[in-house]
C-alpha cells in the first residue's frame, strides 16, 4: 500500500462528477458558467448549470460539510443523492453491508426502496420532510411502515423512543406538526429520518432560520447521533459556524462548482480560493 | 547537543515554506521560509525566533491546518515508514491526528456546552475507547494538573486563562500521541501550574513522546529543549523569489 493513502475500508459513498443541468444544454454551457464567470446560466443557450463535476467520498461516521451561498448547487448535489432530483451526469456508489449500489443506475422503485430503508433526509423546511396532515407519531410510523415494520406496539414504542431521544415530549406524539414550534418540527423531522437507523443521513440547512438556542440544541443532537450510531452525514449549509462545529471535511461550492475542499480547520484558517477567503473574512 | 544515537527522527522537515496568498488584497504574505529541522522520539525540539518568524506556521503546517507552499514533512509512522505529510490524503491526516500527532495551542477550541471531563476524554473516545474508562482517564489527568474537581462537570467556556490552558493540555496529552506539537503551552499559567505542566511534559518525554514546541519563556526553552531551532523572519528578496517560482 502506498502509505500516504488512508487505511480505512469503510467508505459509505463515492460520488464522481455529479452534474445537474436545467435546460437543453449546449456546447458552451461549461465554458461560460462557473465562479470565474459569476453565473451558472449559460450565456449561449440559457440553461442553468446547477452543479457540475462534483466529486467526493464519505466514510462511516464522518460528517462532510458542503458550504456555499444560495444558488451554489450545494442542495442540488444532496437532492440528487436522495433521488429528489435526477442528475444529468455522474456516478455515486453507496456501499452498505458489503453490497454496492450504483445510485443513478437503479430504477425508481429500487431508488425509493433504498431511500426508505437506508437513507435519511432532513430538509430546511419541515413541510418538505413531514406530512402535516398526520401526527408527529404518525410521521414516524409512516417511515417505519415503509421499512416493513408493521407491528403497532413496536411502532408506537419506537416512535416514543425517538421522540424522547430528540427531546420532543412523547405525550405530544399524537399532535399534528403544525402545533409545534419550528425547532420542535425540526426535531420530529430528525426523528423521522432516524427511525430506521440509516447509515447515511443528509441534512440540508437544518438549523437555518431557528433561534440560536434551538440551533445549538439541534447541532448537539446531530453530534450525539453521529457518535452513537456512527452515521455518515452530509451537512449542507451556508453557516460557517455549523461547518466548524460539525464537519471534519468541507467542500466549498460556488455557481455549481466545487472551488475547494479540505479539512475543515484548513478551509477556515487557510482558505485558498478568493471566494472562500471572503466568506471566512466576513464571518461574524 | 542533539542526541541521535540509535534513534531515527520521527519528523524531518525539509525546506518547508509557507506563504499566504490573499486574493482580496492582492498580496503574498510570507510566513515560514526554508525551514529545516528534525524531531526525535523522547526529545523536545524547541522553535525559537522573533514574532513573525513563522514558528506557529510550522506547527500548523505539520498538522495540515495550513497547506504547505513548498518543501517536505517526512513523518515516521508506527510501521517505521516515512511518509510525506504534504502529500498524504485528508483521511490519512485525520487518522494521524487521531492516533499519532497531537496539537496543543494557546487557545482552547472545545465544543460549546461540553463539560470539561468530556472535552478531555474526547480524543480517547475517538480512538475507540468506551466512554466510562475514557472519562476515568480524563479525571486522572485533570487531577494531576490540579484542576479543582468541582470544575470537571461544567463547560470550560467560563474558565480563567490558566484553567482553560490546563484543560487544553490535558486533552492534548490524554491520547498519548507519538508526536506532540506545543504552541506556548505555558503562556498563561502561573509559576506553580507552569511547574506542573513542565513535569508532565518531562514525563511524556521519558515515555518516548517526541515534541516540537514553542515556549514563550527562554528559561523554559533552556530547561526543556534537547535541541533548538532558530527561525528568522522571511526577507523580501526571498518572497520575490517565491513569487516567481
Amino acid at each position: 500500500m502506498d502509505n500516504i493513502s488512508n487505511t480505512r475500508t469503510d467508505k459509505v459513498l463515492q460520488v464522481k462528477n455529479l452534474s445537474k443541468m436545467y435546460g437543453k444544454g449546449c456546447h458552451a454551457c461549461f465554458e461560460t458558467t462557473g465562479p470565474q464567470y459569476n453565473t451558472n446560466i449559460c450565456a449561449h443557450c440559457g440553461s442553468v448549470v446547477a452543479a457540475h463535476n462534483v466529486s467526493f467520498d464519505l466514510y462511516k461516521g464522518e460528517i462532510l460539510g458542503i458550504m456555499g451561498e444560495s444558488g451554489s448547487g450545494k442542495s442540488t448535489a444532496v437532492k440528487c443523492l436522495y433521488f429528489d432530483q435526477v442528475p444529468s451526469a455522474g456516478s455515486a456508489i453507496f456501499t452498505d453491508e458489503a453490497k454496492q449500489y450504483e445510485l443513478f443506475n437503479m430504477n425508481s422503485a429500487q431508488q425509493r426502496h433504498l431511500a426508505n430503508h437506508r437513507f435519511g433526509m432532513v430538509y430546511q423546511n419541515p413541510h418538505q420532510g413531514l406530512n402535516f396532515d398526520i401526527s408527529a407519531g404518525g410521521n414516524i410510523a409512516e417511515r417505519l411502515l415503509m421499512s416493513e415494520v408493521d407491528n403497532y406496539a413496536a411502532i408506537r414504542a419506537r416512535a416514543t423512543e425517538l421522540l424522547a431521544r430528540t427531546e420532543v415530549l412523547p405525550e405530544r406524539m399524537d399532535e399534528l406538526p403544525k402545533n409545534f414550534s419550528g425547532g420542535m418540527q425540526q426535531r420530529v423531522q430528525i426523528s423521522k429520518a432516524l427511525a430506521i437507523n440509516p447509515p447515511l443521513l443528509f441534512l440540508d440547512e437544518v438549523t437555518t432560520g431557528l433561534d440560536l438556542s434551538v440551533q445549538a440544541a439541534i447541532l448537539d443532537l446531530i453530534l450525539e447521533i453521529q457518535h452513537e450510531q456512527q452515521t455518515a452525514m452530509i451537512v449542507v449549509t451556508h453557516d460557517l459556524g455549523v461547518i466548524r462545529l460539525l464537519a471534519g471535511r468541507t467542500l466549498v461550492m460556488k455557481y455549481g462548482r466545487v472551488i475547494e475542499s479540505g479539512l475543515t480547520d484548513q478551509i477556515l484558517e487557510d482558505p485558498q480560493h478568493a471566494y472562500t477567503q471572503r466568506l471566512v473574512a466576513s464571518a461574524l | 547537543m542533539v542526541n541521535t544515537s540509535n534513534k531515527r527522527p520521527i519528523l524531518r522537515v525539509k525546506n518547508y515554506s509557507k506563504y499566504f496568498t490573499l486574493h482580496e488584497q492582492g498580496k503574498i504574505i510570507p510566513s515560514s521560509h526554508a525551514v529545516n529541522l528534525e524531531v526525535y522520539p523522547g526529545q523536545l525540539t524547541a522553535l525559537t525566533g522573533p514574532t513573525g518568524s513563522g514558528k506557529s506556521t510550522v506547527l500548523k503546517g505539520i498538522y495540515r491546518t495550513y497547506l504547505p507552499s513548498s518543501g517536505h514533512l517526512y513523518f515516521r509512522t508506527r510501521e517505521n515508514q516515512e511518509i510525506d505529510l504534504t502529500l498524504a490524503d485528508e483521511h490519512r491526516i485525520l487518522e494521524l491526528r487521531r492516533n499519532d500527532i497531537g496539537f496543543v495551542t494557546q487557545f482552547l477550541h472545545a465544543l460549546p456546552r461540553q463539560i470539561t471531563e468530556d472535552v478531555v476524554a474526547q480524543p480517547l473516545i475517538q480512538q475507540g475507547m468506551k466512554k466510562t474508562p475514557a472519562v476515568n482517564i480524563a479525571r486522572e489527568i485533570l487531577a494531576a494538573m490540579n484542576l479543582p474537581e468541582d470544575l470537571w462537570g461544567i463547560s470550560p467556556a467560563t474558565f480563567s486563562g490558566g484553567e482553560k490552558q490546563r484543560v487544553n493540555l490535558a486533552r492534548g496529552l490524554v491520547s498519548r500521541p507519538r508526536l506532540l506539537l506545543l504552541d506556548e503551552p505555558t503562556a498563561s499559567l502561573d509559576p506553580d501550574t507552569t511547574e506542573i505542566v513542565i513535569r508532565l511534559i518531562e514525563d511524556l518525554k521519558h515515555e518516548g513522546v517526541a515534541m516540537l514546541a514553542i515556549f514563550h519563556h527562554p528559561e523554559v526553552v533552556k530547561r526543556m529543549a534537547d535541541s533548538v531551532v532558530q527561525l528568522k523572519p522571511p526577507t523580501t528578496s526571498k518572497i520575490k523569489l517565491k513569487e516567481t517560482a
